[in-house]
């Protein structure tokens, strides 16, 4: 899929509503919002992980993966290690194939995570759906020592049990909202995390 | 990763028309860039395809496209069922149509169904509600091959294929698989040269985009390709050529014609080999011979038409 087009803008679970007609109800995070939440989420994993020596971070397709690379260099500039980044697409373990439109991301890369703390990463937690194939998609790959779950942003309504251990920010939101997140190198232009309503 | 589907969904692969050209092949070849990546793992299997049965309904002989469907099906957890007309009730005279309409009543997703009659793909598909895959009907079309074809060249000379140059070579008359690489090849910027003895010539070439050549020594030192036909050995009592031995010497690639190659021009086959009639055995398994991948990326190919028809929705394609 091609990067750019805000109806493309698709967060976890967000059915496909075209984006038409859907206005901007909040800025969330600007670019330098964005930074310090990744900054501190960063801190949190090397601080829960007693310096992150054993840590993987796994990001799901497409800015999970982004968000990822971003953790690992923020990581690298206050802590000085080399946190191995992996990439992982989870089309092919989801539970609505045959319901909608599913596209894969990318190739998935995930360096060896047996006996590892393998972090998740994502930009949007929802109803957990994308969280439980991941996890099955990971532990094909490997046993991991134990598993966790960063995400950008954490905007309720889950429909199997999960949870974050990171959240950059905790957003509440109706249903039929969608949260969008910008990345500069998925999306161009930008950071940013917005809040868009359907015409009230 | 959720898209918009952006044209119509692929409902069956009868043709290489059915991918819609050079956007939807290349779209296919990406997503076998997937499959392969799924094959090399410890667990070569997603469960993408859970819960879909893939039949397999085969009126001719095959070994590797029916073994590479049900592999690709079983990497991607469909159930597979094989129809071989040795063991059928084809023998007791059941018709085609009602073959696919006792398959369909056990409730299959797609049938692979290959058949000796040109058209015989389209005419299940229209019998059939699963998609429908042509595994190869009679001199028409083999759309599998041509994309595991174009997909092995594509890790050799890609991401583009524009103005590569192929010949094709041999019994093109009787070849499906010559019509569906020409569509294939030229639809992502190729130029073919089709090469062979007249008599195995197709009658006409209207519309073909294609050159054609008699001599394979014109040819041999300017195309990056050479993709060699099997010469089915029945031709030869069609009195179409006059042995084994004058074909390969006038159109088999020897070692000594190999020689005179340029140094990266590949050369590929769609098996089974027939070793010192149209390839020498040195060539077929020298380093330039793409023979061994082609058959391993059949696999990849294959799940990522599956996915295509069953699971990606119509996102892609």
């Amino acid at each position: 899929m091609t990067a750019g087009a805000p109806a493309e803008h698709h967060t976890d679970e967000t059915p496909d509503r075209s984006g038409r007609g859907f206005s901007l109800r909040t800025r969330v995070f600007d670019p330098a919002d964005l930074r310090r939440a990744v900054t501190r989420v960063a801190h949190e994993i090397v601080e829960r992980n007693h310096g992150g020596a054993e840590v993987v971070l796994v990001g799901l397709y497409t800015r999970g993966v982004a968000l990822a690379r971003r953790l690992a260099a923020a990581i690298e500039s206050f802590e000085g290690i080399d946190v191995p980044v992996g990439a992982l697409d989870v089309a092919f373990y989801r539970d609505d194939i045959g319901l909608r439109p599913i596209a894969p991301g990318g190739p998935t890369e995930v360096p060896d995570v047996r006996d590892k703390v393998v972090v998740i990463v994502d930009d949007v937690l929802f109803t957990g759906r994308t969280v439980r194939a991941a996890l099955d998609a990971l532990l094909e790959l490997g046993r991991p020592r134990a598993v966790q779950l960063a995400v950008l942003v954490d905007r309720g309504h889950r429909e199997l049990p999960m949870r974050a251990d990171y959240v950059g920010k905790n957003l509440p939101t109706k249903r039929t909202e969608d949260v969008r997140v910008c990345l500069h190198e998925v999306d161009g232009g930008d950071d940013c995390v917005e809040l868009w309503g359907p015409p009230s | 990763m959720i898209a918009r589907p952006e044209r119509e969904p692929l409902q069956h692969l009868r043709s290489v028309d059915d991918l819609g050209g050079r956007g939807g092949i290349e779209e296919m070849l990406d997503l076998t860039d997937k499959m392969v990546e799924i094959q090399r793992r410890e667990i070569p299997k997603v469960p993408a395809l859970r819960g879909k049965t893939v039949v397999s309904l085969f009126y001719e002989d095959s070994t590797r496209t029916r073994l590479s469907f049900e592999t690709a099906a079983k990497r991607m957890s469909a159930d597979t069922m094989t129809f071989t007309v040795g063991t059928s009730s084809v023998n007791k005279g059941e018709s085609l149509l009602d073959t696919v309409q006792t398959i369909e009543a056990m409730g299959v997703d797609a049938i692979v169904v290959r058949h000796g009659a040109a058209g015989a793909a389209h005419r299940v598909a229209s019998w059939a509600r699963a998609s429908v895959v042509n595994g190869g009907d009679g001199r028409h079309e083999h759309p599998t091959q041509a994309l595991l074809d174009t997909y092995t060249l594509r890790r050799h000379r890609g991401p583009s294929l524009d103005g590569c140059r192929v010949a094709i070579v041999g019994d093109v008359r009787n070849s499906r698989v010559a019509r569906s690489d020409v569509k294939a090849f030229t639809a992502l910027g190729c130029t073919v040269t089709l090469v062979g003895p007249p008599t195995l010539m197709p009658e006409r070439l209207d519309g073909w985009p294609v050159t054609v050549s008699y001599d394979l020594d014109d040819v041999l030192a300017d195309v990056d390709v050479v993709y060699l036909l099997r010469i089915q050995r029945e031709r030869i009592d069609q009195a179409l050529f006059p042995t084994l031995r004058e074909y390969a010497a006038r159109w088999g690639l020897t070692a000594e014609r190999a020689a005179r190659m340029k140094p990266d021009t590949f050369v590929m086959h769609p098996g089974p080999m027939n070793r010192g009639v149209e390839i020498a055995a040195e060539v077929a398994d020298s380093a330039r011979s793409l023979v061994t991948e082609q058959v391993a990326n059949g696999v990849a190919v294959r799940m990522a038409v599956l996915w295509a028809l069953l699971g990606s929705g119509g996102s892609v394609v």
